[in-house]
C-alpha cells in the first residue's frame, strides 16, 4: 500500500488546485490542466514502454491520433442516408447508433460515443499489435526510426484523407457521456467536472501502472531492459512481453486521444505530428525514464506551460532543446539531477556514457 | 536415466566449424564437465543447448523431448537453467529482485492480473519473495538481498546468478565457467556449491577451465578440441588419456 501514498497526496493536491482556482477566479486554468492530464496518460504509458521495457517509440502521437480521429469521425459522420440498410439496422439494434440534431437543426445519425471509443481504441490496439510484431524485433536506433516512420505514415494519412477532414481535421465532435450526468465535453459549465474526469482517468491509469511495475510482469520488463538474452534464458517470453507492453501503451495513448478529442470538440492533424511524438519522448526523458511519477509530474507541468503559451512560437523548439539538454546533462531525468557533478565531468574532458 | 541427449550437433560461423558432430548424454543427478582448450567450442555448445544460438544440424533431447530450435524461454520453461561465463545479471535491480526474476517460470501473473493486483496475485508475489529469499540464504548471501546487484563484488554477483538459476528449481543446470575470475578459495567454495546443487537432485553440466575443480567434482568429463569430441570418460581415465594430455600440453610431452 505504501506506493499509493503519493497518489493520495496527488488527489489532495488536485482538490486544492481546483478550490484555489475557484477562490482566485482563475478557473480558466482548469482547461489546460484537463488537457495536460489527458496528455500525461500518453506519457505514463510511454514511460512503461521506454523506461521499464526499454523500447523506444517515436510514433505514439500516431496512436493518440488514431484514437482521437476514429472517435471523432464515427461520432460526427452522418449516416442518415444509410439508415435503411441492413448493417445500419443491426448497429442500431446493438445500441451503437445515436440520433441527434446539429446546430442548424439537421438530423444526424452517427455512432454512439461509447461505441466509437471502443472501436477507436480497439483499432489502435490492433494496429499496434500488427506493427509491433515486426518492428519490435529491432533495437535502439532502428526501432526509433521504424516507429518514426509509422508516425509519419499516420500523420500523412490523416492529413490527406477527406474522411478525416484533411488539414482542417474534424470539428463539432459531440460530448461523451460516460455515466448519466458525467460528460466529457468542453462546454463552459462543465469545466470543473471535466477537470475531475480527466484526473480520475490519470489516477486510475497510475494505479494500474504502479501495480504492474511492482508485479512479476514489471520485474520481467526491467529484466528485458537490462539484459534481454539473460531474461529470455530465464524463461521470459521477451518478444511477447515487449509486444504486450507496446500494445498497452498504444491503447493508453488512444484512450487519451478519444477523451481529449471529445473534450476539445475536435481534432486536427497536428495531434498526429512527429513533433508531438518527440515531445512525449522528451517528457518521459525529463521525468527520468524509469520513473512514472517523474513522467507524470514533468508531463503535466511542461504541457501546462506549453498550452498556456508560455513558450510562444518556440514551443516545439523548446521540447527539442529539452531533449538535447536532458540527454547531455541528466540522462537519469531532472529529478535525479546532480548538476554540479555533471558540469565538472563535462568540462573535465572525460567521456560520458 | 539420461536427462539430456545430444546427437550430431553442428554449428559453423562462416568458414569456422565451431562445433562438429558432437554428441553425448548426461545422466540424471550427475555432474558432467565439458573441458577443452580455448576456442574448442564449449560456450558455443552451451548456447546451442540452451537455444541462444540456432544450430545447423543435430538434435538435443531434454527429458524425452526435442528442444532444438525452440526459443530459450521455452527451453527454460522445461526446466533447463543456465549461468554465463561473463555474468549477466539484471542491472538496476537488487540481488533479491534478480532472483525473483528467476522464479518467472514458477509463477503465472500476467499483465491483467498485475495491473489489478488481485488477492491471488498478491499471494503469489509473496511466495515468490519468500522462495527467492530462501535461495539467497542457500547461497549464504541473504544479507545482500536489498543491494543493487551491479554494485556487488564479482564473487557475490556469481552467487546471485547461481541463486537466480536455482530459483527456477530446474531439472538441469548449465554452468558456463563458474570459477572464472575467482581465486582459489572462492573456486573451492564454488566446487562445494556445485556438489550441493547436485545433492538437491539437479543435474549439472558445466564448462570449466580450472582442472582441479573439474577433477574434484565431476562424475564424467567430455573433452572438446577444435569443435570435436575427442574423449568422454571418468575423471581418472581422462587424466591418463594421451590424446587429452597432448592437446593440453603439446606434442613433445606426449
Amino acid at each position: 500500500m505504501k506506493q499509493f501514498l503519493p497518489l493520495a497526496g496527488l488527489a489532495v493536491l488536485l482538490v486544492c488546485v481546483q478550490l484555489l482556482t475557484q477562490w482566485t477566479g482563475t478557473t480558466y486554468y482548469l482547461t489546460q490542466l484537463t488537457m495536460s492530464a489527458y496528455y500525461s496518460v500518453v506519457i505514463i504509458g510511454l514511460c512503461l514502454l521506454m523506461g521499464y521495457a526499454g523500447q523506444i517509440s517515436l510514433g505514439h502521437a500516431g496512436f493518440f491520433a488514431i484514437g482521437g480521429y476514429m472517435s471523432a469521425m464515427l461520432t460526427t459522420r452522418n449516416l442518415i442516408t444509410f439508415q435503411d440498410q441492413d448493417w445500419m439496422v443491426l448497429l442500431d439494434k446493438i445500441g451503437f447508433l445515436a440520433a441527434r440534431q446539429d446546430l442548424y437543426g439537421e438530423a444526424i445519425l452517427s455512432f454512439q460515443p461509447w461505441a466509437a471509443a471502443i472501436i477507436a481504441v480497439g483499432l489502435a490496439g490492433v494496429i499496434a499489435f500488427i506493427i509491433g510484431i515486426p518492428v519490435l524485433k529491432l533495437k535502439g536506433h532502428y526501432l526509433a526510426m521504424a516507429t518514426l516512420g509509422f508516425g509519419i505514415i499516420v500523420f500523412r494519412v490523416f492529413l490527406a484523407s477527406e474522411i478525416f477532414g484533411e488539414a482542417d481535421g474534424i470539428s463539432e465532435v459531440p460530448g461523451f457521456t460516460l455515466l448519466p450526468g458525467v460528460t466529457v465535453t468542453g462546454s463552459f459549465g462543465a469545466r470543473v467536472s471535466n477537470y475531475y474526469i480527466a484526473w480520475t482517468l490519470v489516477v486510475v491509469a497510475m494505479v494500474m501502472l504502479i501495480n504492474l511495475i511492482n508485479s512479476r510482469v514489471g520485474r520481467a520488463l526491467r529484466a528485458i531492459h537490462g539484459a534481454e538474452e539473460a531474461a529470455n534464458a530465464t524463461g521470459i517470453d521477451t518478444a511477447g512481453y515487449k509486444l504486450k507492453t507496446f500494445v498497452l501503451s498504444a491503447v493508453m495513448a488512444a484512450v487519451a486521444g478519444v477523451f481529449l478529442t471529445h473534450y476539445n470538440g475536435g481534432i486536427g492533424p497536428s495531434e498526429a505530428g512527429v513533433m508531438k511524438s518527440v515531445r512525449y519522448v522528451a517528457l518521459v526523458a525529463v521525468g527520468g525514464m524509469a520513473n512514472i511519477w517523474g513522467a507524470l509530474s514533468m508531463g503535466v507541468i511542461l504541457n501546462f506551460l506549453s498550452l498556456r503559451g508560455f513558450f510562444g512560437s518556440y514551443d516545439d523548439a523548446v521540447f527539442g532543446a529539452i531533449l538535447i539538454v536532458i540527454m547531455l546533462f541528466a540522462p537519469e531525468g531532472l529529478l535525479r539531477l546532480n548538476l554540479v557533478a555533471k558540469f565538472k565531468k563535462m568540462f573535465s574532458g572525460g567521456s560520458r556514457k | 536415466m539420461t536427462i539430456l541427449e545430444i546427437t550430431g550437433l553442428n554449428k559453423s560461423f562462416g568458414g569456422l566449424q565451431a562445433v562438429q558432430d558432437v554428441g553425448f548424454g548426461v545422466e540424471e543427478h550427475r555432474i558432467k564437465a565439458v573441458i577443452g582448450p580455448n576456442g574448442a567450442g564449449k560456450t558455443t555448445l552451451f548456447n546451442l543447448i540452451s537455444g541462444t544460438l540456432p544450430l545447423d544440424s543435430g538434435s538435443v533431447v531434454f527429458r524425452g523431448e526435442e528442444i532444438q530450435g525452440m526459443e530459450p524461454y521455452r527451453i527454460a520453461g522445461r526446466g533447463l537453467a543456465r549461468t554465463y561465463q561473463n555474468i549477466k545479471l539484471f542491472p538496476g535491480m537488487t540481488a533479491l529482485e534478480n532472483v525473483m526474476v528467476g522464479r518467472h517460470t514458477r509463477s503465472r501473473a500476467g499483465f491483467v492480473a498485475g495491473m489489478l493486483n488481485l488477492p491471488g496475485t498478491r499471494g503469489e508475489e509473496k511466495r515468490i519473495r519468500e522462495k527467492s529469499l530462501e535461495f539467497l540464504e542457500l547461497l549464504e548471501i541473504g544479507h545482500l538481498a536489498d543491494i543493487e546487484a551491479g554494485s556487488l563484488a564479482f564473487g557475490q554477483q556469481r552467487a546471485v546468478e547461481f541463486a537466480r538459476a536455482l530459483a527456477a528449481e530446474p531439472a538441469m543446470l548449465l554452468l558456463d565457467e563458474p570459477a572464472a575470475g575467482l581465486n582459489m578459495n572462492e573456486t573451492a567454495e564454488v566446487g562445494r556449491l556445485i556438489s550441493k546443487i547436485r545433492d538437491l537432485g539437479i543435474t549439472v553440466l558445466l564448462v570449466e577451465h580450472d582442472m582441479s575443480l573439474v577433477m574434484d567434482i565431476s562424475d564424467e568429463i567430455v573433452v572438446l578440441s577444435f569443435g570435436q569430441k575427442i574423449a568422454e570418460d571418468l575423471p581418472a581415465a581422462i587424466q591418463q588419456n594421451r590424446e587429452v594430455i597432448r592437446i593440453y600440453l603439446g606434442d613433445e610431452n606426449a
